[in-house]
């Protein structure tokens, strides 16, 4: 094989776990956000504002999982057995959130649904967080398989990624309700999302500074010899984002606090991915050793060449279609 | 033994067989939509608007459900099957892959605009949208059979380190049952949701309700009907011969068939005894099984104990699911023959019986659908890639029995909650009926005037 598109194949797929973090992240925060609301006009206004886009968004969780499955097998068959029961409270989550779409409208009950989408949104980001965790801690393998017990995701570390990726989605949701919505529902979400500012400081820090004590490979890229010069903008770059962020916030700004929450989580997520690379199983198996064989992942990727542009141009035009405010009592049209 | 190899097929029987329940119907559906969208679009017929603004919530409700438990199927190859991904997925990944990028993001990005979308976009937008999501639902369905159809009938691989390695992509797409089972099954999720829309109609045309609506409904039911039910017969004929050249031991066990012999009898019912290696309570009808399966009486058909009882696939479930998929078959020919005679004479709107009758038929397709599904899954075991991996070299090593039964009780009792209340409310939207008619708001504070924005609500 001429060609290694293990490269690309990376670059592919953590480019599509991104869109899937910050499209769902922002519409599970609104699920987070939800009982919260301050009134049942609110509440629609909330729900409309992502009900034309929610299964798109999670359509990219789907790519995520069959991504890893089809670029780099050997990861999905030994990290997704690591994380049995976090994947489990995800799909029951995710199910009870993306049901609620439609059945609160049909429901004589609707507070039950209401509730599903509150928890299930909850649970799924919860759960989300806890896999992030697991994954930047290591995971025990022995040959081609997961080592650990059922339990082994169930560490303080995973558990404040968790609530860290609670924080992160719920500052997504109510920056999204800055750009969609107006009036009292507005300054409510600007509320809400100067609270998670502070709250998502706070677990960005506490987990940057735990990562490098409990993994010696994460302490050598960040303090070690190796290049920190190079990557000193990383930290300093999502400093000034918090700052924008927060005077954005208090000027008014509809759109900017959005873009300033978008670009904290690239940088963030970039951080993972500086910590981790060029591990996929970390840290036993990297890329390469996790990776399908090249015949596979050249017949792969000569459709997604023509597909993903294509996919990324109707994703436009249906938030195109979408533009704008969303009114508390009328809906679209 | 109750382990976590029992436990985690079971949990993904459970999952698959619900979720298909959705694409049964939702692949089916979409078409139906387009036509619809397209029938107004050329023909500017109101009551085409009126059935898909009637048809478009169900379909809302139905497909979120369908994303919400599709999502949950390629995790289970993670979670519990994570030696049959790390042994099959560079072969079966890219198909999967596939199926995510071609499908489920058309599906999912044209299904804002068609359900919400009516008053944002141009009319040939919201119809080019429908189309769109039809296709979507289409080529999910070739891509996902073509994966399964590997599975049944592996060509294009080689093996290496017990690994599943592409050779020729062509071979591994177009694998040998994969035409019969793309057509197959296609076909029916169409009839399945044909019989959905005339029992639906028929629901109000027993109540004289929504005459003109329902009546378009059946005929154009009907039509389709008349031209697939045959066509199936004919089909899953052709489905079986290549299942025989392929499987025979899974034709053995849909057979009940345990001798090597000439003049096969066609069973039409018995008790398979496996560890007697027999049937009791046998009643068959002398040589057709011959006559159907070799297209000959004296075509000799190959029995279960040509193989070692362990590579031989369960026998009882294959037999019975399969009769009860072929007979469901034959009810819906009658059905249809009966339809099309009312239609003929314009006796449809008046025929009280008929109407009666659609109405529990319209739970047919499901039943036959997950029947012919049982047979095929069933009969291919005890492999999970058809005479090259075992299904318990498949599972997930590191699982414990426990681990699956907790997960397994989950998901029965989210799907139940789930699949109860979404069925209870896409009756509720059927009751409802046409826009109109009497339409009461469905419930929330009075004094909201809030119109949300969902499916259910919006697209009427």
């Amino acid at each position: 094989m001429a060609l290694d598109l293990v490269p690309l194949w990376a670059a592919i797929l953590a480019f599509g776990v991104f869109m899937y973090v910050l499209l769902d992240g922002f519409d599970l925060g609104i699920g987070i956000l939800f009982p919260f609301a301050p009134d049942a006009a609110g509440r629609d206004a909330m729900m409309n504002s992502v009900a034309p886009i929610w299964d798109f968004n999670e359509t990219w969780l789907v790519l995520g999982g069959v991504g890893l499955l089809a670029a780099f097998p050997l990861a999905f068959a030994i990290v997704i057995p690591a994380v049995y029961f976090p994947i489990l409270f995800m799909l029951i989550g995710l199910i009870f959130r993306g049901v609620a779409f439609e059945f609160r409208h049909l429901s004589r009950r609707r507070h039950y649904w209401d509730r599903s989408f509150f928890v299930g949104s909850l649970l799924a980001t919860f759960s989300q967080g806890i896999v992030l965790g697991t994954f930047v801690q290591g995971i025990p393998v022995a040959g081609r398989d997961y080592a650990g017990g059922s339990l082994g995701w169930l560490t303080p570390f995973a558990l404040l990624t968790g609530a860290g990726l609670v924080a992160g989605y719920g500052l997504l949701g109510a920056c999204w309700l800055v750009l969609k919505t107006e009036g009292a529902l507005q300054a409510w979400a600007r509320g809400r999302a100067r609270m998670f500012t502070i709250g998502v400081a706070a677990f960005v820090a506490m987990v940057s500074l735990w990562t490098p004590l409990i993994q010696p490979q994460i302490r050598g890229r960040w303090f070690g010899g190796e290049h920190p010069l190079w990557l000193w903008p990383v930290p300093l770059i999502t400093f000034a984002l918090f700052v924008l962020l927060w005077r954005s916030l208090a000027r008014g700004r509809d759109a900017t606090p959005f873009l300033a929450a978008l670009g904290i989580f690239a940088m963030a997520y970039l951080g993972v991915g500086i910590s981790i690379f060029p591990m996929v199983v970390p840290y036993t198996f990297d890329l390469w050793q996790a990776a399908a064989t090249p015949r596979s992942h050249a017949f792969l990727m000569i459709g997604t060449l023509f597909l993903l542009p294509i996919i990324l141009g109707y994703t436009v035009w249906s938030y195109w279609v979408f533009r704008g405010k969303v009114k508390a009592g009328s809906g679209y049209g | 033994m109750i382990d976590a190899l029992l436990l985690s097929r079971l949990q993904f029987a459970w999952v698959i067989a619900l979720h298909i329940l959705l694409p049964a119907f939702t692949v089916g559906l979409a078409a139906y939509i387009a036509v619809l969208e397209g029938a107004y679009f050329f023909t500017r017929r109101p009551v085409f608007l009126r059935l898909s603004k009637f048809w478009l919530p169900i379909f809302a409700v139905s497909f979120g459900m369908g994303v919400a438990s599709g999502i949950v199927m390629p995790f289970q190859f993670g979670t519990n099957w994570s030696r049959y991904s790390d042994l099959t997925a560079d072969v079966l990944g890219p198909l999967m892959a596939y199926e995510v990028l071609m499908a489920f993001f058309l599906e999912a990005g044209f299904l804002g605009v068609l359900l919400f979308g009516r008053e944002r976009v141009p009319p040939w937008a919201h119809f080019f949208a429908g189309v769109m999501v039809a296709a979507g639902t289409l080529l999910s369905t070739f891509w996902i059979l073509s994966a399964n159809s590997w599975m049944q009938t592996p060509t294009g691989q080689t093996v290496v380190d017990g690994r599943f390695v592409p050779q020729d992509w062509l071979q591994i797409v177009f694998n040998p049952s994969f035409p019969y089972r793309l057509v197959h099954t296609t076909m029916a999720f169409f009839i399945t949701t044909a019989f959905v829309v005339i029992g639906v109609a028929a629901y109000h045309l027993r109540r004289g309700r929504h005459v003109e609506e329902c009546l378009t409904m059946q005929k154009m039911g009907l039509g389709l009907l008349a031209l697939l039910v045959p066509l199936q017969v004919l089909v899953g004929d052709l489905h079986g011969l290549n299942t025989l050249e392929h499987q025979p031991a899974k034709i053995a066990a849909m057979e009940a068939n345990w001798e090597t012999q000439a003049r096969m009898p066609l069973l039409l019912f018995a008790w398979p005894d496996e560890a007697a290696e027999r049937n009791r309570l046998e009643i068959g009808v002398p040589a057709l099984g011959s006559l159907i399966l070799g297209h000959d009486v004296n075509a000799v058909i190959r029995g279960l104990k040509d193989w070692k009882a362990e590579d031989r696939p369960p026998v009882a479930i294959p037999f019975f699911s399969f009769r009860l998929m072929v007979g469901i078959g034959v009810v819906m020919f009658g059905l249809t023959l009966a339809g099309l005679v009312l239609w003929r004479r314009g006796r449809l709107a008046h025929a009280r019986s008929f109407q009666w009758l659609c109405m529990p038929a319209a739970s047919l397709g499901f039943i036959a659908v997950l029947a012919g599904w049982v047979t095929t899954e069933v009969g291919r075991q005890p492999w999970v890639v058809y005479g090259l991996l075992r299904t318990r070299d498949a599972v997930t090593p590191s699982l414990a029995a426990s681990d699956v039964a907790a997960s397994l009780a989950a998901y029965v009792l989210a799907y139940a909650l789930i699949f109860g209340a979404g069925l209870l409310f896409m009756a509720r939207l059927v009751r409802r009926g046409f826009a109109a008619g009497a339409e009461p708001e469905p419930e929330g504070p009075v004094a909201t005037p809030a119109r949300p924005l969902s499916g259910a609500t919006r697209a009427r």
